[in-house]
């Protein structure tokens, strides 16, 4: 059991670097995206604040894993049609989209809540003070934005990481596909599967250890 | 989009829905059982109560339910004493491992809930109940609990929508519920845009039911004038 363990050990490390790799890249993607929706939905004309509210709401009703599937196997018969031969979308850009998708609508919600505990005298003061509205923006309001939203976005990159495992369903080698793939070559599905979790464990506790210590830091109320 | 083709693929992602609600109502009643007493051992404080069930909520929610879902439904299998066990049957099909392991993966998110909930009670609660001499158990049940719940009712009302979604990756054990018809659909006539959308809607559907249901249970069970 150990033997095959460590036998795929490069198999499952490899894995692992892709999952790093996929939910690194769709929570960027996802972030880059809320830091436009969240203060459109918040500040924007009333059609716009629906709109953005919309697509969070819908995107949150909707099972991961059907995003996923309608990603890849729609992407699939578009690019199909417009290539008039047949396409099909590899897992890694796949997995990518579809969890930056979803990443984007949480990650809004969650600025967007930020936003709303921003004091409105924080404006008024930039404001007073000769700011421009934008400059008032980048440079009072979205630090303390950030800031308030730190713990939320920090739960955000757990999700990410674990959803990641989604993705091998539509054949994506991260981690949890190449301990299936092992799994499935020596018979021992538990090892693998209990491995694979441990490793997961681990990622996601370090990664809890890192926000704690960035919160730490960013805290205005703590001493350095 | 092809109109023609919506209706054959209602009628076969129709056919799963069954399996979706049995798979989140049982996954979420039990996983609300299983919840409590994790609570209380998590607010314990006697060690041998806390530190595992400590352990238990950190392991299951470091890890995806994916692969929890594999360890319960290919793993255990391997185990000869699972095997002769009087749980074999169960563990067996996929349809009860993916209720088990949806109820254990919410169980711990939920014991979180409660737990903290329970911690943010007021000590005075706890005693006022020993000073009117109720017993433990008295003041767990009639005074704890109930003023818990309705504190953790919404998050409970969310939990069940969160079970719904999860109930989706049962498709990965070979049980033909709203996802993998639509999967099976899509297979058969390669229309992935009709079948994802319906089964999406259905999703939404159901997702705003539950949350309905539980505003009344919550408007019905709230004390007035708090």
């Amino acid at each position: 059991m150990l033997d095959s363990i460590v036998q795929y050990s490069p198999q499952l490390l490899q894995g692992l670097w892709v999952t790093l790799a996929v939910a690194a890249g769709s929570f960027a993607c996802g972030l880059a995206m809320a830091l436009f929706l969240a203060p459109v939905g918040h500040y924007g004309p009333p059609v716009l604040r629906r709109l953005v509210a919309g697509y969070v709401g819908l995107i949150r009703g909707l099972p991961e894993l059907l995003i996923i599937f309608l990603v890849f196997y729609g992407g699939t018969v578009l690019l199909t049609r417009m290539r008039g031969a047949y396409f099909e979308v590899d897992a890694l850009s796949a997995g990518i989209a579809s969890l930056s998708v979803v990443s984007a609508a949480y990650c809004t919600e969650i600025l967007r809540g930020a936003l709303a505990g921003i004091a409105r005298g924080q404006w008024e003061a930039a404001i007073a003070l000769g700011l421009t509205h934008l400059s008032a923006f980048t440079k009072v309001i979205s630090p303390q934005m950030v800031m308030r939203a730190l713990p939320g976005l920090g739960n955000q990159w757990l999700v990410i990481l674990k959803e990641s495992a989604l993705v091998s369903i539509v054949g994506l080698e991260e981690l949890m596909r190449k301990s299936v793939v092992a799994a499935g070559a020596t018979h021992q599905p538990l090892a693998f599967y209990l491995t694979a979790a441990v490793l997961y464990v681990l990622v996601t506790g370090i990664s809890s250890l890192v926000i704690n210590l960035i919160s730490a830091r960013l805290d205005p109320n703590s001493t350095r | 989009m092809s109109f023609d083709l919506l209706l054959p693929a209602f009628s076969a992602i129709l056919s799963g829905l069954f399996l979706t609600l049995l798979i989140t109502i049982c996954g979420f009643a039990l996983g609300q059982a299983i919840a409590l007493p994790v609570a209380l051992a998590l607010v314990s404080t006697r060690v041998w109560l806390s530190v595992p069930a400590a352990f238990y909520t950190f392991v299951v929610r470091g890890s995806p339910l994916l692969i929890q879902l594999f360890i319960i439904y290919y793993g255990l299998g391997q185990l000869e004493f699972i095997r002769e066990s009087f749980l074999w049957p169960v563990l067996r099909s996929a349809v009860y491992c993916a209720i088990l392991a949806i109820a254990l993966n919410s169980a711990a998110y939920s014991a979180r809930v409660v737990a903290g909930a329970i911690r943010q009670l007021h000590k005075g609660q706890f005693e006022a109940g020993h000073a009117l001499g109720l017993t433990d158990h008295a003041i767990l049940s009639k005074v704890v609990l109930p003023q818990v719940y309705r504190v953790v009712l919404p998050a409970i009302g969310n939990e069940l929508v969160l079970v719904m979604k999860a109930s989706t990756l049962a498709s990965a054990v070979t049980v033909i519920e709203m996802t993998g018809a639509a999967r099976l659909f899509v297979a058969r006539t390669y229309a992935p845009f009709e079948a994802f959308l319906i089964a999406g809607i259905l999703y939404l559907v159901f997702g705003a039911l539950f949350g309905w249901t539980f505003k009344i249970i919550e408007a019905r069970v709230a004390i007035p004038g708090r």
